[in-house]
């Protein structure tokens, strides 16, 4: 896929997210627009993930500790054919499996997320595994710029970087922006950049709302042999909508009828 | 009249600890696939020479409880067996959002092992006690919680649950228990989710986790020798699930029920034998003894359980004031 068919993805992605969590009412749509450029590249340019190896030891694993945003999960998997995309009319509806977090009740999730700062120990406990059977799998995660405050976290910087494991890579969805207030005024993380390199880490800035950059990014993994990679992607909250970006409300606002219009009008133009 | 007593229990064992630690290495070394995850634990877990002997089938984490079962998941979800070895104070509490989320609701079956568990600390205080492990537990769906009595049940627990395919919580602690506690011939037997019945009597019944289960021996002998008071003592190792056929037979009898537990009185064996009881129409007098509601009296695990009546003294009494 090149740039131009990615960059046309990352638009029709934008667009189902909306009309699902519109018909939902209910979702994470600012967070969902911000990090859905990066799982666009990941899902199609990245990951040796399918629905037909998803059951194979050999396939690749990526782990959204960013459980919220699971719609922006949801839109890719089912262009990827993991199920067909009409489920989604069930989104947040009673009795369905396509609940408002991560869960393996839908094919091609890896685990259940949802609690904070939880995705990347498990990915450290997979990659690991993968070093041990020396696999060539590669374990990837989207961490959100809020939960980086969970200690568990940390715990898990410490680990990867102890046990060498360049076959992870965490991707921070660097919007600035969480539930109270940005992220500088509720608990600041920089310089991020620095304590990470401290923390052992391979670390890269990238902006992560361009599908070239991204892509150009991952291809240069592993950053360092053996070092585990963390790119700081730069994004904007409610990316791809004027009135939705870098605007609070819109962490889990649901469209009305008119804004909803407006948005799909915005994204196509 | 007591029954007359046929086996004594061979005398005094090893710690229910070290018989996990070679039971978990004679399995590590059959199937490269088992792996022990510590969190700085592997000396008061006793795998010292488990990580000597298979270098690249234990994993540190340092200590990072969160991180251990986070770490212990994601070896599980590379189809490898994974025992995450923690003092059960720190595991199931500190990590306890992992255990529920991670293991328990994502399906992986890491068999999580609470070491020196209950007071096994005993002077170091209630940091290190984990009287609140089983209670947090049960509330928590799709898990086996598991407590061995002795030396024998902690060796079948080990190779049972490394052979389920979903997640399991055993705990053990620190001191010598017994190889085998056992006075009937059909007690031999060990199942998960079966209460072993180690004692048959007639007048009252002992229903008991862990290593509980030895001074309700000892207080039913007692009983047996100065009283001529007959006492059934079971060993309820899996207390979820619940042998709840077990309690209902044992209630059949009509005669007294004493659950007795390292844990806290709220949330832990007691009231699961309570709430089997009560849900199914039966009126046995009923004691839980465990420990109370309060800041636990400091010592030895051996003066706590004396203190709260966790011993042959104690439950002697427990015993002669609910016969009345």
């Amino acid at each position: 896929m090149n740039i131009k068919e990615l960059e046309e993805k990352s638009k029709a992605y934008r667009k189902k997210i909306l009309k699902y969590i519109y018909n939902a009412k209910a979702g994470h749509t600012g967070g969902s627009l911000s990090i859905i450029d990066i799982l666009n590249v990941l899902y199609n340019k990245v990951l040796n993930v399918s629905p037909e190896n998803f059951n194979s030891s050999e396939k690749d694993i990526y782990i959204q500790s960013k459980g919220h945003c699971v719609e922006a999960l949801y839109v890719v998997l089912a262009d990827k054919g993991f199920f067909p995309e009409d489920d989604l009319l069930t989104l947040c509806q009673y009795q369905s499996p396509y609940i408002g977090h991560p869960t393996k009740k839908i094919k091609g999730m890896e685990q259940n997320t949802g609690g904070l700062g939880h995705g990347l120990s498990i990915c450290c406990g997979s990659a690991l595994a993968a070093k041990k059977d020396q696999s060539d799998v590669k374990v990837y995660t989207v961490l959100g710029d809020g939960e980086m405050a969970e200690g568990s976290n940390w715990e898990a910087f410490m680990f990867a970087a102890h046990y060498k494991l360049d076959n992870l890579c965490a991707i921070l969805d660097y919007n600035k922006l969480q539930i109270t207030a940005p992220n500088a005024d509720v608990m600041g993380l920089e310089p991020l950049d620095k304590k990470l390199e401290a923390f052992g880490w391979a670390v890269r800035h990238v902006d992560g709302n361009d599908v070239e950059a991204l892509v150009n990014t991952f291809d240069a993994l592993p950053f360092e042999e053996g070092k585990p990679s963390f790119i700081i992607a730069h994004t904007t909250k409610g990316k791809g909508v004027s009135y939705m970006e870098n605007v609070l409300k819109w962490h889990h606002g649901v469209p009305t009828a008119e804004q909803y219009e407006l948005a799909l009008a915005e994204i196509d133009g | 009249m007591g029954q007359e007593i046929t086996n004594i229990p061979k005398g005094v064992g090893l710690a229910n600890l070290e018989v996990f630690a070679s039971t978990l290495e004679s399995l590590a070394q059959a199937d490269k696939t088992v792996f022990a995850v510590t969190s700085d634990s592997r000396g008061s877990g006793k795998l010292v020479a488990f990580g000597q002997k298979l270098p690249e089938q234990i994993v540190e984490v340092g200590i990072a409880e969160q991180n251990l079962v986070g770490v212990a998941t994601g070896l599980a979800s590379m189809r490898k067996k994974v025992f995450a070895v923690s003092p059960a104070c720190f595991l199931t509490a500190r990590a306890l959002e992992q255990i529920k989320n991670d293991v328990c609701y994502s399906d992986n079956p890491v068999k999580l092992i609470g070491i020196s568990a209950g007071v096994s600390y005993g002077a170091l205080g209630s940091t290190h006690h984990s009287l609140h492990d089983y209670a947090v537990l049960r509330a928590i769906n799709n898990i086996t919680i598991i407590a061995p009595a002795d030396n024998f049940e902690t060796a079948e627990a080990i190779r049972q649950a490394a052979a389920m395919d979903s997640p399991v919580y055993l705990r053990f602690g620190k001191k010598n228990m017994p190889e085998k506690i056992e006075e009937v011939e059909h007690a031999t037997s060990f199942e998960v989710g079966k209460g072993r019945v180690v004692k048959e009597g007639s007048d009252l019944t002992f229903i008991a986790t862990g290593e509980a289960v030895w001074p309700c021996l000892k207080a039913a002998q007692k009983l047996a020798e100065e009283h001529q008071i007959s006492a059934t003592v079971v060993s309820m190792h899996t207390i979820k699930p619940l042998d709840q056929r077990l309690i209902l037979q044992l209630a059949s009898q009509n005669t007294p029920i004493i659950t007795v537990e390292e844990h806290s009185v709220y949330g832990g064996l007691g009231e699961a034998v309570g709430s089997v009881l009560l849900q199914n129409g039966c009126h046995n007098k009923f004691k839980i003894v465990g420990l109370p509601d309060e800041h636990t009296v400091s010592g030895s695990q051996g003066e706590i359980f004396e203190h709260y009546g966790i011993s042959e003294k104690g439950l002697t009494q427990s015993a002669l004031n609910i016969l009345g």
